[in-house]
């Protein structure tokens, strides 16, 4: 008996073998040698401190290294003063508004923080649109956009949505007999909301609060394309591009970006942990509604409007941008043309097909390697199956930026035979990125996928003849196709804005992205506007994606929900 | 646990009246719930209980009529102004909180000072025999532990009246015996009139001093569980209230004696004196005897006869299908061990006591 499991198990442990073994080179090593070097004397090759030590007696890294816990810090209470309100509107009240509120957390997510930087600037900058305005009315300007200010802005303004989505998520996720029991026991209105309610979507909060705090850490494209040079991702990358890939502080910085991921995942895996608070039961999940009065309705839509405004502004300053002639102290650009699509696309065509190559590879490889991982870990018992999840999800933790510099100095003394070149400067090494990248990603959908199917319909296949592997192909990978399908979509909408790994990746213009193409137009004034409209097609590629996946995702749970149950007592 | 306050905690319900949206879940409910009563309400899924509970403590969409506890009229109050306990289905215990967090609550929204608040949880925590889990966490406890932690966080702020909804049905059915009978000693112990919502008979039964079975929205009857089994109102309630045979046909009075005439032309002598017409009898499995076709006996007693035509070993009891000609009849016969059976197919005599021989509406 013993025998014949490890024989049905040979060819999933030879498969698990294998995409460990793509881990530990495509992850697990670069991240290790990028953590090696930063400890590592760089004339003596000792192991040493001293690295750090630089580190900190440098008046450039430390304002950098508080400039961006205070950026990150401050983006997520801007984003939480952003986010709190609408998730309150949404479960509280029956809102008209939801569905507008819903698509308020999509919009920002579906536009890289960096695409949409250039255009803020003309908006909200000091002789943006907004500023001229105001100036011209009022006689007075805010400096939104000034040095750290501007980072702050866009980046809250794009990520929110992760705690409008994980706020409104716990939120709705409160049995509403949690609710009702307190007020039962006497307690209501503000109390009732400070006892029961927010402990119970305090999880819900930090998860997504943490995860905007990494982002923002993490990011490297915004503070760049702004111009805000005294952060620590911008350091990392200009000390690695201009001083080379041996100067020691790119690493050190490095370590200090992964260190912070590492804490932020854990704050949230804490908030999180032994609270299983979604316990929606018999009375459905969600806080009692109320209707809206009047007035009430009134402010609730100003909120939300004046909201939408501010989110819309970076996709409508893009937009202005792309078809704008010439756009300079003035509130709207002087005319209006399609030239720069024209010259987009006859002559840096090769950034979308790149990226369609690229993206598309990178998703393809995601969705085999999620789905293989997810037939491991749920459906074999094999030693440690567990930390191929685990070494996957890892990548979470690591910021574009560390990846890009742990494959620059770990592939770049790699030949590749027959194109006879570094690993670290062909192409596929952008494939790999992207794929490990994006990994997490396919695999949490793809594992939601399988844990949906039951194993009984697997068993049911074997039990009529069909071996492991035609059962996975013929049965499990069919049931699972809604889940592969959007993991794949999801893959490549976030692969193809990639830029922090990327832009240290590319090698030459020829094999470079559509990211990469934005943001080396971006960097000229006269770049601008082709930039822009590469930005535009960059926006319609995500919306798309993201609009196909949400589609696929609905459809598959529509299809296989039982018929509604009708609980007795609460109104469906 | 000091002494209920004296005042009259008794629910009376006036004309009450419920929808969600465009249909309507109670329809002219009215009762009256005496103090300190041990009261149930008793349906299918569906059938409102819930709804009626739920509006008793303010949840749900709000019905129209009055509901008063005491002379006070309370439908008009927000959920915590009532003073009326609920335990939850789900128990709904906070899980972010101890079980001593939980249980103090109540007592702290009322804002009573520490001390009291401190006391009272132990009372309470010691009544219901979890004193020493009082620092856990609720995730860490049991459901039959949970189920007890609810009623102390519920009966700690001494309610006028306790709501219990479905507070069994998330329990394994050996706790469920036990602790419906804990329930019910401790409801005797603190003269709490109680309200217990419940789709399991014999839950109902075994608890309730009187009980209202609900369908659909509607108050079918109200009374003490062994009168309402015994002499059930109408046909729902026979039905729902454990296992009876209901045939229809006339009732005729003839020469002073009223019977029953079925479809097929049997006739059944009926006790008492009842309106003519069609319409439908309700007995009992058990209150039908069972003899072999050329026995005689059974003086008084209606007399069927019929072919066995199925049989069920129960255990305490053999449940015979007889085929009487358009009806099946079910007959209880007590089971005694060696005692031969009816052989499927064999004629048999049924002796139907008119005693237990109950006319319904039709």
């Amino acid at each position: 008996m013993k025998l014949n499991i490890a024989v049905v198990e040979r060819g999933p442990m030879a498969i698990g073998l294998l995409i460990a073994l793509f881990l530990l080179l495509f992850l697990g090593i670069p991240v290790a040698k990028v953590i090696f070097v930063a400890f590592q004397d760089p004339n003596t090759g000792q192991a040493t401190i001293i690295n750090f030590v630089d580190f900190f007696r440098n008046s450039l890294f430390r304002e950098s290294f508080v400039n961006s816990f205070y950026v990150s810090a401050m983006s997520v209470v801007l984003a939480s003063i952003l986010a709190i309100p609408l998730a309150y509107f949404t479960t509280r009240f029956n809102f008209g508004g939801a569905a507008l509120i819903q698509t308020l957390g999509i919009i920002p997510l579906i536009m890289p923080p960096f695409v949409g930087a250039v255009a803020m600037q003309l908006l909200f900058g000091a002789n943006g649109s907004v500023n001229l305005l105001l100036d011209e009315h009022l006689g007075f300007t805010i400096p939104f956009m000034e040095g750290l200010n501007g980072v702050i802005f866009v980046e809250s303004l794009h990520y929110f949505p992760f705690i409008l989505i994980n706020l409104s998520a716990a939120l709705n996720n409160v049995d509403r007999a949690m609710e009702e029991s307190a007020q039962n026991l006497g307690s209501s209105g503000l109390r009732l909301f400070r006892r029961i309610v927010f402990p119970l979507a305090l999880p819900g909060y930090v998860a997504g609060a943490a995860l905007v705090f990494i982002k923002v850490f993490d990011d490297l494209g915004t503070p760049l394309l702004l111009n805000v040079n005294n952060m620590l991702a911008p350091q990392a990358y200009l000390r690695i591009t201009s001083i080379g890939i041996s100067d020691p502080m790119g690493y050190v910085i490095s370590v200090i970006l992964v260190a912070f991921s590492l804490l932020a995942l854990w704050v949230s895996l804490l908030s999180m942990r032994g609270k299983d608070y979604a316990t929606v039961q018999k009375g459905g999940g969600g806080l009692m509604r109320r209707d809206l009065k009047r007035w009430e309705k009134l402010g609730c839509y100003a909120v939300v409007i004046f909201i939408l405004l501010l989110v819309l502004s970076p996709h409508i300053g893009l937009l202005l941008l792309s078809f704008g002639t010439i756009w300079s102290f003035a509130v709207l650009p002087d005319a209006f043309t399609l030239e720069h699509y024209y010259t987009v696309i006859s002559t840096s065509s090769q950034y979308i097909s790149n990226t369609l190559l690229y993206a598309g590879l990178a998703a393809l490889f995601d969705v085999i390697l999620a789905t293989a991982i997810g037939y491991v870990v749920w459906r074999t018992k094999l030693v440690g199956r567990k930390w191929l999840d685990y070494g996957a999800t890892a990548a979470l933790a690591v910021p574009g930026v560390v990846l890009g510099i742990g494959y620059l100095r770990t592939f770049h003394s790699v030949e590749v035979p027959i194109i006879e070149e570094p690993l670290a400067s062909w192409w596929v090494i952008i494939v790999v990125a992207m794929t490990i990248r994006r990994l997490p990603y396919a695999l949490r959908a793809c594992i939601a996928a399988i844990q949906q199917v039951s194993v009984m319909l697997e068993e049911a296949a074997e039990n009529l003849g069909a071996t492991k592997g035609r059962t996975v192909w013929r049965i499990l990978v069919p049931l699972m196709s809604g889940g592969i399908l959007a993991g794949f979509v999801t893959s490549f909408a976030t692969a193809s804005v990639e830029l922090s790994a990327t832009i240290m990746l590319v090698a030459r213009e020829t094999d470079a992205p559509l990211a990469y193409g934005i943001y080396e137009f971006m960097q000229s004034a006269s770049g601008r506007g082709p930039g822009a409209a590469l930005g535009v097609i960059a926006v319609l590629f995500v919306g798309i994606g993201t609009y196909v996946s949400h589609v696929i995702i609905e459809r598959t749970k529509r299809s296989r929900e039982p018929k509604p149950i009708v609980s007795e007592g609460v109104p469906a | 646990m000091p002494e209920q306050n004296q005042q009259s905690t008794g629910v009376k319900i006036e004309d009450l009246n419920l929808s969600f949206g465009d249909t309507h879940v109670l329809r002219g409910v009215n009762l009256d719930i005496q103090d300190g009563e041990f009261f149930a309400f008793l349906g299918p899924s569906g059938s409102g209980k819930s709804t009626l509970l739920r509006a008793i403590a303010g949840f749900g969409p709000k019905p129209t009529g009055r509901i008063l506890i005491g002379d006070q009229d309370i439908a008009d109050r927000p959920p915590w102004k009532r003073d009326v306990g609920m335990v939850f289905q789900s128990y709904a215990l906070w899980p972010h909180m101890s079980v001593r967090k939980n249980v103090a609550f109540g007592l702290e929204e009322r804002r009573l000072p520490v001390q009291e608040i401190n006391e009272r949880v132990d009372n309470t925590l010691d009544l219901v025999g979890l004193k020493h889990l009082a620092e856990r966490k609720p995730s860490a406890l049991s459901g039959g532990q949970q189920q007890r932690i609810a009623l102390a966080r519920t009966i700690v702020v001494e309610p006028k009246v306790l709501l219990l909804d479905e507070p069994l049905s998330n329990l394994d059915a050996n706790l469920r015996v036990q602790m419906r009978r804990e329930i019910l000693e401790l409801q005797r112990k603190l003269k709490l009139t109680t309200i217990f919502v419940t789709h399991d008979q014999e839950e109902a039964n075994t608890t309730a001093d009187r009980m209202a079975v609900l369908d659909q929205g509607v108050i079918q009857q109200v009374g003490e569980p062994m009168k309402l089994y015994d002499n059930p109102d109408n046909l729902f309630v026979a039905r729902f209230l454990g296992t009876a045979n209901i045939l229809e046909g006339e009732i005729e009075t003839r020469a002073g004696v009223t019977s029953f005439r079925c479809a097929n032309g049997t006739s059944l002598a009926l006790n008492s004196d009842h309106q003519q017409g069609p319409g439908s009898i309700v007995f009992r499995p058990q209150n039908v005897g069972i003899v072999a076709q050329d026995c005689l006996g059974g003086d008084g007693q209606n007399r069927v006869s019929g072919k066995v035509c199925h049989m069920e070993f129960l255990g305490s009891v053999i449940r015979y299908g007889v085929d009487i000609g358009n009806d099946v009849l079910l007959i209880d016969h007590p089971h005694k061990q060696g005692e031969a059976t009816y052989a499927l197919n064999s004629g048999v005599e049924l002796l139907v006591d008119r005693e237990g021989i109950q006319v319904v509406a039709a």
